[in-house]
């Protein structure tokens, strides 16, 4: 008797994504699909889509989205679930989008504990202009607007920690940092995004999930490759773990995988 | 209907909850702070939604997010607070979705002034934002006007699907004078109006209904959004012209005002028609359309020059001016600006110039 | 022995590798065909070996991996 396993999930269409090869937005987009469809929330998700790579996502989910000015998402999605308190709202920002452009934005609805999930996708470079960079560049790292690499000494700053600064805040309910370099942070990653619509469905408050990713078009990496640059560079800047989980006994752990 | 003793400002923010506005974000900035004071105050008891911005981005963004559930909503700012509204404002017109913004304007460039002016004249009515979208401007110059015109909006809003504004200014925001308030929407009223806006709000549907705001688009889409706007902005043309024509009857001189300042022109001509001078004024109600073809009827071979009379330095209307006229009557300036509230003494003495100039 | 079995949808295919990376039973490799995007797909070159674990279905980006598993 064969039984099917796995599936595609209805949270994505039947399109190609426009995400380059290994891309792990389309990685994102697919286990937001999935817990979507495992929540039961298909019909109430609404996504507040940052600018950037993570514009390609409104071709590619099925659930109601709308798109933010550059760095707004966080203002827009407090306007949506103030207005709809039944949907299920997230956004989905990059590290421009949610660090630099839009950190007031992003940093007051944590503030004000709004009731949202926001899923930060935090590669350390901007990927759509063509790999300039971002406030979560690691030091040493070449952008092409920091072509002898990202140098405090030239005061081009140090990578910026968005859920450690968002710790610093008393409202915010859930932070947590994950990976997809493997199948166990894939899975946990999947699970950190599900913990986090299930805070929203149950009033919690404001909880981030920051995705620790690759961009191996503009790092100039193979897929395969740039999983190795998370692990050997990118975790050691940002090390994984829950940051924040007002919804776990073990809260304030920095359980790692 | 009773009259009540109200302030600019908090009459435009009652009149919105009575057209039924249940959402309001907005940021501190003078001279329109009772605005968001009393939503904040008010909104609350009638199951609405106030937010304080983080600042004037913010503030717009959160009214554009929650118009999209199908709420009617609001935001009011002053002239540098508005100038950072337009992004927003540009989203709002790209994506095709109802808002009502309150400028309450003040001095400018810059931060210029916190007390009144009508400086701001371009900006609401030709460029609030980037990409070439247009916006209804409506113009009040009495707080009943503020009232009439707020209610208005929202169901000019709703039937263009687009943002609309309400250019007021530092006096009209900050005077009490009586006024007639317009009639309450009922919960369930405002309730059908948000449920019929249910299909394309953005608040989650089975698979096949899916709702997509996009205020951006790609090649062939986006033209076709141009088109389809640009087409709604054609229909302003029969429904969306407004101006208010006093004692301009038989006048040889027409005064162009707006505002306050055409309520203040208003006091000057009676006083220049006792001294026996046809003096009248076109105001336009609404400044964006410019009821351009209000001047297509001038008899212009009887009306000798125009008073341009705006609290602004450079003039501002009189490009729209210019454009109604296109050269057929010379066009004089009276202008203030820097917080100077137009007087009626200075209106009678441009006046009085003009009519020396062209009449002899 | 668990028996498993993959359906891929060629043209979503990428050519990433992490589904080959991660299998750990070594079912899968770079095919020699192209699909419309240009990229070498990923086929099963060892399917016998396969247990319908899913890893790759995990990895895999874009959702072009769907498994079967032969249940007792």
């Amino acid at each position: 008797m064969e039984k099917k396993v796995y599936s595609r999930t209805i949270g994505i269409n039947d399109s190609i994504s426009g995400f380059c090869p290994g891309c792990m937005h389309s990685t994102i987009h697919k286990f937001i699909g999935e817990v979507e469809e495992e929540l039961g929330i298909v019909e109430r998700l609404v996504r507040v889509e940052g600018v950037g790579c993570c514009g390609l996502g409104q071709k590619y989910v099925t659930h109601d989205t709308t798109l933010a000015p550059h760095g707004r998402a966080c203002a827009v999605a407090t306007g949506l679930k103030r207005t709809s308190p039944d949907s299920i709202v997230y956004t989905y920002q990059g590290d421009g989008d949610l660090a630099s452009i839009g950190l007031a934005e992003t940093m007051h609805a944590a503030n004000r504990g709004e009731n949202i999930s926001v899923i930060f996708i935090n590669n350390a470079i901007y990927g759509m202009t063509g790999g300039q960079m971002a406030p979560t560049t690691l030091l040493g790292m070449k952008t092409t607007t920091t072509p002898g690499g990202r140098d405090p000494e030239k005061k081009h700053g140090y990578p910026m920690h968005m859920c450690e600064i968002l710790n610093q805040l008393t409202a915010p309910y859930y932070l947590e940092r994950v990976t997809i370099i493997d199948p166990a942070s894939a899975r946990r990653t999947k699970a950190a995004i599900k913990k986090a619509f299930q805070y929203q469905m149950e009033g919690r408050g404001f909880c981030m999930v920051e995705i620790v990713t690759s961009c191996p078009t503009n790092w100039g990496l193979t897929p395969v490759k740039a999983l190795d640059f998370i692990r050997e560079n990118m975790l050691k800047e940002f090390p994984l773990g829950v940051i924040r989980d007002h919804g776990c006994e073990k809260s304030g752990s920095s359980e790692t995988n | 209907m009773a009259k009540v003793f109200m302030k600019g400002c908090e009459a435009i923010a009652e009149s919105a909850v009575r057209a039924g506005c249940r959402f309001f974000a907005g940021y501190p900035i003078t001279p329109q702070n009772e605005i968001p004071e009393y939503f904040a105050r008010r909104l609350p008891e009638i199951g609405g939604t106030f937010v304080q911005g983080e600042s004037e981005i913010a503030s717009v963004n959160m009214i554009y997010g929650a118009a999209q559930t199908g709420t009617r909503v609001m935001s009011s700012s002053s002239s540098t607070g508005i100038s950072l509204y337009s992004e927003g404002i540009s989203f709002l017109a790209s994506a095709r979705i109802p808002a009502v913004i309150v400028n309450v304007a003040r001095g400018g460039p810059g931060i210029g002034d916190i007390r009144p002016a009508q400086m701001d004249y371009l900006q609401a009515t030709k460029a609030s934002g980037n990409g070439g979208f247009r916006m209804i401007v409506y113009v009040p110059s009495t707080v009943q006007e503020c009232v009439d015109m707020v209610y208005e909006a929202f169901d000019v809003a709703f039937r263009d699907e687009n943002p609309v504004m309400i250019l007021a200014d530092g006096v009209l925001g900050t005077m009490m004078e009586p006024v007639v308030l317009p009639e309450m929407k009922s919960d369930a009223e405002v309730q059908s109006l948000k449920d019929a806006h249910r299909p394309k709000a953005i608040v989650g549907h089975p698979l096949a209904e899916r709702a997509l705001a996009h205020p951006g688009n790609i090649g062939e889409d986006h033209e076709l959004r141009n088109k389809q706007a640009a087409a709604m902005y054609e229909t302003w043309q029969t429904n969306s012209l407004r101006a208010e024509h006093f004692m301009d009857e038989d006048a040889d001189i027409l005064i162009a005002s707006y505002g306050i300042s055409a309520r203040v022109s208003k006091a000057a001509i009676r006083d220049l028609r006792k001294e026996g001078y046809k003096v009248g004024l076109i105001r336009p109600l609404i400044a964006s359309p410019f009821p351009y073809a209000d001047y297509e009827n001038i008899n212009f071979d009887r009306v000798k020059g125009i008073l341009d009379v705006e609290m602004s330095i450079p003039a501002l209307m009189k490009w729209d001016v210019e454009h109604a006229v296109r050269g057929r009557t010379p066009i004089r300036e009276c202008l203030r600006s820097g917080g100077n509230i137009m007087t009626k003494e200075k209106v009678l003495a441009e006046a009085h110039a003009l009519i020396k100039e062209v009449l002899g | 022995m668990v028996k498993g079995r993959i359906e891929i949808r060629s043209e979503s295919c990428k050519a990433c590798g992490y589904c080959i990376k991660f299998c750990p039973k070594n079912v899968l490799d770079f095919g020699k065909d192209v699909n419309p995007q240009g990229y070498r797909y990923i086929t099963m070159v060892r399917p016998e070996n396969c247990i319908g674990c899913a890893t790759c279905a995990l990895m895999c980006p874009d959702a072009a991996i769907e498994v079967y598993r032969e249940e007792a």
